[in-house]
């Protein structure tokens, strides 16, 4: 049985494997970053991995997201996978004080980001029926 | 309650976003938007992606942002005040004077709005903004992972294990009534609060419940 890969941006399939264990075109697919000789790569930022977080095309993904600080966490099954933010990427992407994007959906299934708004002052204001 | 501002500041360029921290979907928030008659966007937030990003612990929090899509003010509890832990629970009422309070407060924090949005004031310079932004701590990244699983594994019908990460998301990031609340059962627990919710109130002691904005009107305990 494959394995799904949940993240902030949403839900991906990945092949069966053993643990978070994915091949590069995977964890490319899937994060961003790039299995290079020197580590793992996004943009000009390279995160060395250790000898033993990567074989043959393939990455210990859990491993690497361990090394950013970032968490990460399995089922009982190892099929379901959970992957978070690190809390100092966090807090830096608060501090610039830009309001952090993000694009949600109306009752009616459209799609709205918060930078359409960009222009006007806005109250961005959280409510629950609890 | 924020068509009432909008219709105030229609000749101004303000708007506001509403974001339904539901993770239930549509289905609980539907009802509560229709009600509302809202003329600004009401969006749906299963996943508390609003709220990771920001480092909100419950609602209503709000965020001020500006015309260039700067924060301005950071997270603050938007209107609401602690009054309601005295609320005498038999009858489900509130004294006369606590209700009084509480909608001055919800009246001053209208006004502050209103003051930023025509004049300016009340905006936090980048540093008093930065100073007072949440923490996020090593437990509040790990307990959204454990949310977001929780979320899935409830989804596909695996209910006991997805009891078990909500648990854990609780536990890992105590401040947080936005993941208790969602992992609780909400029949049970319900717009006015079951014996669990009570109970947890209570365990804040002398803290609050909702803690009150540096703005006019609000004074440090008001409950």
């Amino acid at each position: 049985m494959g394995r799904i890969i949940l993240t902030e941006e949403g839900r991906h399939d990945a092949a069966p494997g053993p643990g978070l264990w994915l091949t590069a075109v995977e964890a490319l697919r899937i994060t961003g970053w790039e299995l290079k000789p020197e580590g793992m790569c996004r943009g000009a930022v390279c995160v060395p991995l250790a000898a033993t977080a990567t074989r043959a095309g393939e990455v210990d993904l859990a491993a690497f997201w361990a090394k950013l600080g970032a968490p990460v966490v399995g089922d009982d099954s190892g099929g379901v996978w959970s992957l978070g933010v690190a809390p100092a990427d966090r807090r830096a992407a608060l501090e610039t004080l830009e309001a952090p994007d993000f694009t949600l959906p109306d009752l009616d299934g459209r799609m709205h980001s918060l930078s359409d708004l960009r222009g006007k002052k806005t109250l961005l204001v959280t409510w629950a029926s609890w | 309650m924020w068509q009432q501002l909008c219709t105030e500041l229609t000749d101004t360029n303000f708007t506001v976003l509403a974001i339904a921290e539901e993770s239930r979907g549509n289905a609980t928030a539907r009802p509560w938007i229709e009600a509302a008659k809202a003329d600004y966007l009401c969006l749906i937030d299963v996943e508390q992606v609003v709220a990771a990003r920001y480092g909100m612990v419950n609602v209503p929090q709000a965020v001020w942002i500006d015309e260039a899509g700067r924060i301005v003010r950071g997270p603050e509890t938007a209107g609401s005040t602690d009054h309601f832990r005295r609320m005498d629970l038999a009858t489900r009422t509130m004294a006369p004077d606590d209700v009084t309070a509480r909608l001055a407060a919800r009246a001053a924090y209208f006004a502050a709005v209103k003051d930023w949005v025509r004049t300016g004031r009340y905006a936090l310079d980048p540093g008093a903004a930065r100073a007072a932004l949440p923490e996020i701590t090593p437990g509040i990244a790990a307990a959204e992972v454990h949310f977001r699983l929780g979320l899935y594994l409830r989804e596909v019908g695996r209910e006991g294990e997805a009891a078990a990460h909500f648990a854990e998301a609780a536990r890992l990031h105590p401040d947080s009534w936005n993941m208790w609340r969602q992992a609780a059962d909400l029949e049970a627990i319900g717009n006015s609060g079951g014996p669990a919710f009570w109970a947890r109130v209570k365990a804040l002691g002398d803290r609050p419940y909702y803690p009150q904005p540096d703005l006019p009107g609000f004074p440090a305990h008001p409950a």
